[in-house]
């Protein structure tokens, strides 16, 4: 195996982060400040509690989960798009790494940058409301594999985008609206039918059911369930991966 | 493998079809020599580029086999890019990135553990390491081309693809890089470069290809393939002015200055007789005084020209 190459190219990904330190860090974590001043303290003072927990509280493994989702696909999926967009990706293409090293380095880099901005989210959420964390391994097991996982999903994004129009419309106008419609804010228990039935078919439900039960120990379907939903998407994902590599879908002629 | 007597590069039956059917490669057979200078000339869209891209590994053969060192490109991979160094055509070049950290990612990329040490050679070699720490975006185009050199050269290849290395670069630049090639080969490393200049060919390279339509249509030792196909001439400054060629003259390759003041005589340096002693002679019988003589050959550019034109 090529750990230098694989190495080589986490770097590359983590040195990136630090040159845009305000907008892969700060700006996150602004944007959730705001979150939990508008939701948690504005609105959610006249908010009953939710599930039997203040409303601020019930919002955190949402806007983790939020945060999760767009940064995990964004870093991925800018991290191979660039070099397809100013033509380095030849020097991958030529250099003896397989299609799981790349992947490795560029998908472990992206999933750190989002593991590493989850846990900052955690820590500015600290500061709002009095943090409970039930399960912290299984926290860091579905913080883990989402970040994984959408980080592949956005690793796809960025080898079938050919413009920066393709790169930002799914997470602008397929995560986002799925984000928001799947419980992050609300429980789905509040909606009237069919809309309670019709959010069931929302794969984001499932994930961040899973981690508000590892906080509160209360979900919305079981643990199980989240669990085998996140694995089965990841291997879809590096399914469809491989077969990108292989074929050298968008990438060799 | 990997024994000195056999080719560093060999290609049998190379195809590459494109989506939609173009062919850019036509059963191409080729075998380079260790330590050898090649140059491969064509004109735009001849193949020279694909034909790179699929020894490194960014094209895919559509058939044919390639080896290098006497490692497959496809089953052996790993063995054939590490000892592989590419310098693409384009400027392509992480514009936020230092000199050093981009040559020292590129030595990662193709396994070799970090080296300071091998890094600042290189750069040092290339006139690079007082700019180690700017960023490329602030480099002109001709260190930006060395830094693609640096980043081939990162991980110590024996095979070298230059693909049009000195496009856009300036004359003093230019002889910069022949010297670096020269050094290159002296190390002991195979070089194989495309170019667009016919002088690159005619000074560093030991042997010449032409690729025309996807095919090889030549490929000759330098100094060979000058000697085979060059044409000379003899030119004649004339003493008296001539209005016209004489009839005795009529069965030689001879033209006449619009001044009428030269004789321009084209022979084959290959054939059985040049036919410069009886010209001389029926020169004399018509009465044809000359002032000087002198001799020119034709240069690659005028054999690569006539090879192109006649297999288009």
């Amino acid at each position: 195996m090529n750990i230098y190459g694989i190495m080589a190219i986490y770097k590359f990904e983590m040195a990136r982060t630090k040159r845009t330190l305000v907008q892969s860090i700060v700006a996150p974590v602004i944007t959730t400040s705001l979150y939990f001043i508008v939701f948690g303290a504005a609105i959610g003072s006249r908010i009953d509690q939710v599930s039997g927990i203040s409303y601020g509280a019930f919002i955190v493994p949402g806007l983790i989960m939020l945060n999760l989702l767009t940064h995990s696909i964004s870093n991925a999926s800018f991290g191979i798009y660039f070099p397809k967009f100013v033509g380095t990706v030849y020097e991958m293409l030529s250099a003896p790494v397989s299609t799981l090293e790349v992947v490795l380095g560029y998908v472990g880099a992206a999933a750190s940058k989002a593991v590493i901005l989850g846990i900052i989210i955690l820590i500015t959420a600290s500061f709002f409301i009095d943090l409970q964390i039930a399960h912290p391994i299984m926290m860091m097991v579905f913080i883990l594999l989402t970040a994984v996982s959408f980080s592949l999903f956005g690793f796809i994004l960025g080898i079938w985008a050919d413009n920066f129009e393709k790169l930002s419309v799914v997470p602008m106008l397929v995560v986002t609206p799925l984000v928001f419609l799947g419980g992050s804010f609300y429980s789905t228990d509040m909606l009237p039918e069919p809309w309670q039935t019709v959010s069931h078919f929302n794969p984001v439900l499932y994930l961040v059911s899973g981690l508000r039960w590892s906080f509160y120990e209360i979900s919305e379907v079981s643990v199980m369930l989240s669990l085998t939903s996140i694995l089965v998407f990841m291997f879809a994902c590096l399914g469809v991966v491989y077969y990108l590599f292989k074929t050298g879908y968008k990438l060799r002629s | 493998m990997n024994s000195d007597e056999k080719p560093i590069l060999r290609i049998k039956g190379l195809n590459k079809f494109y989506s939609g059917g173009f062919q850019a490669l036509k059963d191409i057979n080729l075998e380079i020599e260790k330590g050898e200078i090649v140059a491969l000339l064509g004109p735009n869209g001849a193949g020279k580029t694909t034909l790179i891209s699929v020894v490194c590994g960014i094209v895919n053969p559509s058939s044919g086999t390639v080896s290098v060192d006497g490692y497959d490109i496809i089953k052996d991979f790993r063995k054939t890019r590490s000892i592989i160094g590419l310098v693409p055509q384009e400027l392509t070049t992480d514009s936020f990135e230092t000199v050093f950290n981009t040559v020292s990612f590129s030595r990662g990329l193709f396994g070799k553990p970090p080296s300071a040490a091998y890094v600042e050679k290189v750069l040092r070699s290339l006139s690079l390491w007082d700019r180690k720490d700017d960023m490329i975006m602030t480099l002109s185009g001709g260190m930006k081309r060395r830094v693609l050199i640096a980043k081939a050269l990162s991980h110590e290849p024996t095979v070298l693809f230059l693909d049009e290395p000195t496009a856009g670069v300036d004359v003093s630049l230019r002889k910069d890089m022949w010297e670096i090639v020269r050094e290159l080969k002296a190390e002991g490393v195979t070089i194989i470069l495309t170019t667009h200049y016919i002088e690159e060919a005619e000074e560093i390279a030991d042997r010449v290809g032409v690729i025309n339509n996807g095919e090889i249509i030549l490929m000759e030792d330098k100094d060979k393939l000058m000697a085979k196909l060059g044409k000379k001439q003899l030119i004649l400054d004339l003493r008296d002015q001539l209005s016209a060629l004489p009839e005795k003259l009529a069965d030689y390759e001879l033209d006449l200055s619009e001044n009428g003041m030269q004789l321009v005589y084209t022979f084959n340096t290959q054939g059985d007789r040049t036919g410069i002693t009886s010209l001389m002679d029926d020169l004399k019988l018509a009465g044809i005084a000359f002032r000087d003589l002198n001799t020119t050959q034709s240069s690659l550019e005028e054999i690569f020209v006539n090879l192109v034109e006649e297999s288009s």
